[in-house]
This record gives structure tokens, sequence and C-alpha cells, in this order.
């Protein structure tokens, strides 16, 4: 029995009741969540909040509780807006288009149509098979991960608004751009040809139709528990390791050997967060504790891009339709992006 | 009846599959399942994001799990 059905909020006033309630209840929480943590480590444990094991294990309760607000909160509505965009209507939107103002489109549809990387593959067969072309379909594809809603829901809970708006801005004009460059390369060539010979079949269902205002809040509802269980070990880890680094990394350690006076700092951070497999909310708290303890900010987006945009298992579905001299170039062309965002960045932000 | 499930065999494709067997029996319709993991096939039923679900040849759903209830009012109107 799915939870639609348990609860039976049929009517208008019972749905929208319910969900203002639960709104209510998510915001006492967030609000509740530092002076519980504090007041429960410091008088009733007795950890002294200065000391490292207190600093860390407070970092620890205090980072998960507010991480797992953030990423319920944001999934269900993002999830609940998207439900109304779907993958059909933006390849039909974008057949067709010409380079340059496709790859705009694409970038931004990126954003706002709900796609999961399991259906990269499909999904690119389906582009190129509707007229889409190969540049347009890889800027969908590299901004839909770089710029998700999990990146965006903990840039925002942990940095504010100006690092978030930041971060969106730069993951678009990387995948404008990476898109770009690869469809100038006519990397068609690359492409295994069967995605060529794959035609179209079948009555093509707009699958965002005759959902109603239950069905999209199951959606959001059933999103968040799908990503929380996907995503919670990376979660514990990252933030495990952002607690340690908290508490005992020695203050100077990572600015002395990857702070603004390291004119490679940029370059190493995406070497090594390429081949790092994690998501946006394993990869987070680790970010900023790196920050508190004074890496700048360009070279933390750029490390938290590279491990975002590009990774190992998506790569390996995406060899089924690609050639890996495709591969390499796409992950070449879409890292040179991420570094010159990174040096951007630090060259403008102060630090 | 012939239900096919199209996907790569991610959880989805098996939530559906799930949800699917148990929708035909409620309404005690004889059904044959067949999983479709191949992509050209899968693109070939108009098919970008997965799951999709396939009755009798024609394309019901793509992208989503649906509910019981969604599910067996759609192959409620393949028997009729």
């Amino acid at each position: 029995m799915t939870i639609a059905e348990r609860v039976r909020a049929r009517t208008p006033v019972r749905r929208w009741g319910a969900l203002t309630a639960a709104a209510i209840v998510w915001f006492a929480l967030y609000e509740v969540n530092e002076p519980f943590w504090t007041w429960l480590v410091k008088d009733v444990v007795g950890l002294d909040l200065t000391s490292r094991l207190g600093s860390g294990v407070l970092f620890f309760v205090y980072d998960s509780v507010k991480i797992g607000l953030l990423l319920i909160g944001i999934i269900f509505v993002v999830t609940v807006a998207r439900s109304f965009m779907n993958v059909e209507r933006t390849r039909a939107l974008l057949g067709g288009r010409r380079e340059g103002v496709g790859n705009v489109m694409a970038a931004g549809l990126g954003v706002i149509t709900p796609f999961c990387s399991c259906s990269a593959v499909p999904a690119f067969i389906g582009f190129v098979a509707g007229g889409v072309p190969i540049g347009v379909t890889m800027s969908f594809l590299i901004a839909s991960p770089l710029v998700n809603e999990v990146a965006i829901a903990l840039l925002f809970g942990m940095f504010g608004l100006g690092a978030t708006v930041l971060y969106a801005t730069a993951g678009l004009v990387v995948a404008v751009l990476a898109g770009f460059v690869l469809g100038r390369l006519h990397v068609e060539r690359w492409v295994e040809p069967f995605v060529f010979e794959t035609r179209l079949g079948g009555r093509l269902i707009d699958s965002s139709l005759a959902l109603s205002w239950d069905d999209r809040i199951q959606m959001g509802v059933e999103e968040v528990v799908t990503i929380l269980r996907r995503i919670w070990p990376y979660l514990l880890i990252g933030i495990g390791v952002g607690a340690a680094i908290h508490g005992w990394a020695p203050e100077d350690f990572f600015t002395r050997y990857a702070g603004a006076d390291n004119p490679f700092a940029v370059l190493i951070a995406v070497a090594v967060g390429i081949p790092l497999y994690s998501n946006a909310a394993g990869v987070m708290p680790l970010v900023q504790a790196l920050y508190d303890k004074g890496m700048p900010m360009g070279t933390l987006l750029a490390f938290m891009m590279a491990v975002v945009a590009l990774s190992l298992p998506e790569m390996i579905l995406l060899r089924r339709v690609l050639k890996p001299r495709l591969i390499a170039t796409f992950i070449g062309v879409t890292g040179v992006g991420i570094v010159a965002v990174g040096y951007l960045f630090n060259a403008v932000i102060p630090s | 009846m012939l239900i096919k499930i199209l996907g790569p065999g991610c959880a989805n494709c098996a939530n559906l599959e799930r949800a699917a067997r148990r929708a035909a029996a409620d309404l005690g319709i004889d059904a044959q399942f067949e999983k479709v993991t191949d992509y050209p096939a899968i693109v070939g039923y108009g098919v970008m994001a997965t799951p999709g679900l396939v009755v009798d040849e024609q394309l019901v759903l793509s992208g989503r799990v649906p509910t019981a209830a969604q599910l067996r009012e759609l192959l409620a109107t393949f028997v009729g």
C-alpha cells in the first residue's frame, strides 16, 4: 500500500492542511537543532565545546540533522515543482536547435527536468535520434547532475545565497561551454554507430500528464525516501571526515598545502575530485570543514563540481553509447572548464 | 496480455515489475512478463526515462513507478 493510499488526504483542505503542518514541523525542527545539540553535548554530556572531541561531536550531530532536514525539504519541493516537466518535453524543445542557443537551453532544461543519471543512456539515444545535436545533448547531460537539488540545498544551507548562485551560474556556464566545444570538435565520429541507426518508435507519452496533486505530493515523498536511502552512507562518511578535520586537522595544514598561495591548488583539487565517487551530499560536509580551515571558495567549488559532474559509474554507463576517445574528451573539456571556474572564483572572491 | 518492463535493471525497474505483477494478480489478469534491457529496443518504444511499461506493444508509462491503484486502473482499460 502506498503512502497516498494510506493517508487518503483526498480533500483539498486535508491535503494542504497536512502540507502546512509538515512545513511548520520542519521549520520548528530546523530552529531547535543547534540549541538542542549544544545543550545536550555541553550541559548533559559535559563535553567542552572548545575541545577537539567536543567540537567534533557537536559538528557531527548538528550537521547530520541540519543536512538531513535541508535535503528532505528541498528534494520534496523540487520534485513536486519538476513533476510539471519531463524528458520528452525537453527533447521536443531541443529537437533541431542550432548549437549555441541550443546549448544554453539544454543546460537550463538540464536543471529543471526531472532526470536520473541512470537514464543517461536512453536519453542520449533518444535525444540524438530525435535530432538534438550531440553537443547540445552533452550540455544537458553535464548540467543535470552538476546543478542538482541536493547540491543547491546543501550549498544554500551552509554558505548562504551568494555561494549557491555562484555555483549554479558557474555550473551552467561549464555545461554550456563544454557542450559547445564538444559540438565544435565534431565528436559524432566517436559515438557508437548504433545510436544513429536507432529510430524513435512508439507513441511518445507525456509522463507529466494526468498527474493529480496527490500524485505529485506522493512523488515528492517517495523521491525524498529514495534519495536519502541512496546517499546516507556517503553523507555520514562525509560528515564524519568533516568532523575529524574540524576537530583534529592542524589549523594551517590545508592553507599551507592548498591555500590561495599555491597556484596548483585548483588543478590538484579537480584531479582528486574526478575519480572520487561520491555525490553532493558526501562532499559538502568536507567542503565546509575545509572552508573553515581556510581553503579558498573557488578551489572548493571546483573540487565539488569535479566530484559531482564527472563520476566513474556514469562514464561506464555512457561507454555503451560513447567511444573511449569521446569519454576522454568529455572528461578533459569539462575538467578544464571546472578548473577555469575555480581560478576565476579564487581571483574574484576575497578570502 | 503481454507486459514488458523497459529498463536496464535499475531499482525502479524491479519496483515497477513488482507493482505490475501485483496489479495483474489483483485484477485476475493472466499476464506474461518480459524484461527489455536492450537500449535500442527501449528507445524504440519511445522511452527516454526508465522505467517504461509496455502493455500489448503499447507504451503506457515511462519515467516513474506508479501506485498500485494507478496500475490497476491502467491495466483494467486493456481488459475491457
